[in-house]
C-alpha cells in the first residue's frame, strides 16, 4: 500500500478545500438556514407534527442528507475532473499508485469534507430547533456510508464528464429531484398509495429514512432495509469504478 | 556513456510493442528498443511520429495494444509499482496546479511516488533549478520557463532512476536550456538514465550518447550519436548570382555544383562535418570564371528530408 501517495492526495484535496473554506461552508449553511426559515418557520408553523415530531425538527435529517448528497457529489466529481481538465492527471496516472489507493484518497477527502459540512449544518439546525439524536452510532454510520457512496458516484461523474456542463448535469437533473422526492421534507407515508410504491424505487428514500430513524426513531422503511440498500448502492458505485479502472475508460488512451 | 551500461540490465527494454488507438490510428508499429542504463538517449522524430505515445506506454499514460515493456527488468503492466517508482516524467505540456506553491507541488509529487518527506532533497532540487527564491510563489504567477523548471523539479522529487524529458526545450530560453543540461549531466554522473524526445537534431547532438529515429510509429534506426551525426551532416550551399548564367561552366560542374532553373542560383551539397568541404575551392573558381555573387546561404536538410533519405536507404 502506497500510504505516502494516499496521504499526499488526501492532504492536497483538503488544502484545496481549505483555501476556499469560507465559500465552501457559508453557502450550504446559508441555504440550510433559508430552508429552516421557509419550511420550518413559515410553512412548518401550519403543520403541527409528523409522526410525533415537530415539523421543523422532522426536516433536519432530510436537510442534512440533501447537503451531504450534493456536497459529496460535487466535491468528488470536481476533485478528479479538474486534474483531467488542467492536464495534471498525468501525474496520478504515472505514479506507483493502485486504483484502490487512488479511490481511497479522493473519495476519502471528498467524504471528509461533506461530513464536516453535515456536522456544521447539524449545529446550525440546533440554533433553530431542538434536535435530539436517539441512535448516535447509527447516525454516524448512515452519515459515513452515504458520504462515501455519493463521493464514489461523484468520482464516476468526474471521470465521465468532459465539460463543466456534464459535471453539473447529473447532480442537477437526477440527484436533486431524487433528493426532493425522497422524503427530505416529508414522510412518504403522506403520499398517495401509488406514489408511495413509486417512491420505494428512489434510493434517496432509504438514506433519508434510515438517517431520520437514527434521530427520532421514526422511519418510512425498516432501518435494516435502509442499511442494506445503502450498502447495495455503495457496491454498485464500486462496481462501476472497478470497471472504469479496468478498461481505462476516459483515463488512459 | 556510463560504464554500467555493459554490465547491468537495460533501463528500458521494449519488444514488439504496438499501439492502435480506439479510432483505429496506428501510433506504434512493432517497436523493438533497448535503452541502456546510465545513457542519455534521444528519441528523434518529426511531429506526430509517435514519440509521446512511446513515452506514454512506458510511463503508464497509454495502454499498449500488444507487446512487452520492461523497466529495470520489471514489466510495466504487471509490476507497475516498481517501474513507475523508478521513472520521472517531464511532460511536453505545461500542466500545473495553478493555485499551489512551488514547494508544495514538488513535495506533493514526492509523496505521490511513495517517498517519505525530505525537505533537504526538495531544497537541493529547487536550488539546482534556480527555483528556491520562488518556492512560496503560486504556480499561476510563474512564467512559462519557470513552470517548465517546476515540472522538472517535480519529476526529480522522488529521485528517479530514469528521467523522461518530452520535448524539453520547446519554448525554453537559453538560460534554462543551460541549467537543464547541467542538471541532466549531473544526473547522468549519478547513474540516472535520461531519455529525451526532440525534433531538433542539435539537441540530440549536444546531449545524447545514442539516438533513435522514429517516423510513422516505427523505429527507423538506433545508432551511436557520432555515427548518426556523420550521416545527418549534409548541408546545401546556395549562391545567388548578380547576372543570369546561360549554362554551367564545365569547371564548376566537375566540382559538383548545379545550376537551378532561371540561371540565377548555383547549389552545392557538402558534408559539413568533413575537414574539406570544398567551399574555398568553389569560391576561387567562381572568381576565376568572373561570376559576381549577390548572396550566399547554407541550409541544413530538414529532419523530414533526412527521414525520407533514411527511409529510402533502408528500403
Amino acid at each position: 500500500m502506497n500510504i505516502y501517495a494516499i496521504r499526499a492526495i488526501y492532504q492536497f484535496e483538503m488544502a484545496r478545500w481549505w483555501r476556499t473554506v469560507a465559500q465552501s461552508i457559508i453557502s450550504p449553511v446559508l441555504s440550510t438556514s433559508l430552508y429552516f426559515i421557509v419550511f420550518g418557520a413559515a410553512i412548518g408553523s401550519r403543520i403541527e407534527s409528523v409522526e410525533g415530531v415537530s415539523y421543523a425538527a422532522f426536516i433536519v435529517p432530510g436537510l442534512i442528507m440533501l447537503s451531504l448528497l450534493q456536497q459529496s457529489l460535487s466535491n468528488a466529481s470536481f476533485a478528479i475532473y479538474f486534474p483531467k481538465f488542467a492536464g495534471t492527471v498525468y501525474e496520478i496516472l504515472t505514479a506507483p499508485i493502485s486504483h484502490v489507493e487512488t479511490v481511497i484518497a479522493y473519495v476519502g477527502a471528498a467524504a471528509t469534507k461533506s461530513i464536516i459540512l453535515a456536522l456544521i449544518i447539524l449545529v446550525t439546525a440546533n440554533l433553530f430547533v431542538e434536535v435530539r439524536i436517539e441512535h448516535p452510532v447509527w447516525m454516524v454510520l448512515f452519515l459515513v456510508l452515504t458520504a462515501v457512496t455519493f463521493s464514489l458516484v461523484g468520482f464516476v461523474i468526474g471521470i465521465w464528464a468532459d465539460g463543466f456542463e456534464k459535471l453539473q448535469l447529473i447532480p442537477l437533473l437526477v440527484v436533486t429531484p431524487l433528493a426532493f422526492l425522497g422524503g427530505t421534507f416529508y414522510s412518504i407515508t403522506m403520499l398517495p398509495e401509488t406514489w408511495q410504491t413509486i417512491a420505494l424505487f428512489n434510493p434517496v428514500v432509504y438514506l433519508v429514512s434510515g438517517f431520520r430513524w437514527s434521530f427520532y426513531g421514526v422511519a418510512d422503511v425498516n432501518v435494516t432495509v435502509s442499511l442494506v440498500m445503502t450498502l447495495v448502492f455503495m457496491a454498485v458505485a464500486l462496481g462501476i469504478i472497478t470497471w472504469i479502472f479496468k478498461t481505462g475508460y476516459k483515463l488512459r488512451s | 556513456m556510463n560504464m554500467q551500461s555493459t554490465t547491468t540490465a537495460p533501463a528500458v527494454s521494449i519488444s514488439q510493442l504496438n499501439k492502435t488507438y480506439d479510432g483505429g490510428f496506428v501510433a506504434l508499429k512493432s517497436i523493438d528498443l533497448e535503452i541502456r542504463t546510465g545513457e542519455i538517449f534521444a528519441l528523434l522524430g518529426p511531429n506526430g511520429a509517435g514519440k509521446t505515445t512511446l513515452i506514454g506506454t512506458i510511463c503508464g499514460l497509454v495502454r499498449p495494444t500488444s507487446g512487452q515493456i520492461l523497466v529495470g527488468g520489471h514489466d510495466v503492466v504487471t509490476d507497475f509499482r516498481k517501474t513507475r517508482a523508478m521513472i520521472g516524467l517531464v511532460p511536453q505540456e505545461l500542466t500545473t496546479d495553478r493555485f499551489e506553491t512551488v514547494q508544495a507541488t514538488v513535495a506533493f509529487t514526492r509523496g505521490l511516488f511513495g517517498k517519505p518527506r525530505n525537505d533537504a532533497h526538495i531544497e537541493k532540487i529547487l536550488k539546482d533549478l534556480s527555483l528556491w527564491d520562488k518556492r512560496n510563489d503560486k504556480l499561476i504567477t510563474l512564467s512559462g520557463g519557470m513552470k517548465r523548471r517546476v515540472l522538472i523539479a517535480k519529476a526529480l522529487s522522488h529521485e528517479p532512476k530514469i528521467l523522461f524529458l518530452d520535448e524539453p526545450t520547446a519554448g525554453v530560453d537559453v538560460e534554462l536550456r543551460r541549467d537543464m543540461w547541467n542538471v541532466v549531466r549531473d544526473l547522468q554522473a549519478t547513474g540516472v538514465t535520461v531519455i529525451l524526445t526532440t525534433h531538433y537534431i542539435e539537441e540530440a547532438e549536444e546531449m545524447a550518447d545514442r539516438v533513435g529515429v522514429i517516423s510513422n510509429g516505427e523505429i527507423i534506426l538506433v545508432e551511436e550519436k557520432t555515427e548518426l551525426m556523420r550521416k545527418l551532416g549534409k548541408k546545401d550551399l546556395s549562391i545567388l548570382l548578380q547576372e543570369k548564367l546561360p549554362a554551367l561552366p564545365d569547371t564548376l560542374a566537375r566540382m559538383g555544383l548545379k545550376l537551378r532553373e532561371g540561371g540565377e542560383e548555383l547549389t552545392y551539397r557538402y558534408d559539413s562535418k568533413s575537414e574539406r568541404t570544398g567551399i574555398a575551392t568553389i569560391m576561387s573558381a567562381l572568381s576565376e570564371e568572373g561570376l559576381r555573387i549577390k548572396d550566399i546561404s547554407t541550409h541544413q536538410s530538414s529532419l523530414e528530408e533526412i527521414f525520407i533519405g533514411l527511409l529510402r536507404d533502408r528500403t
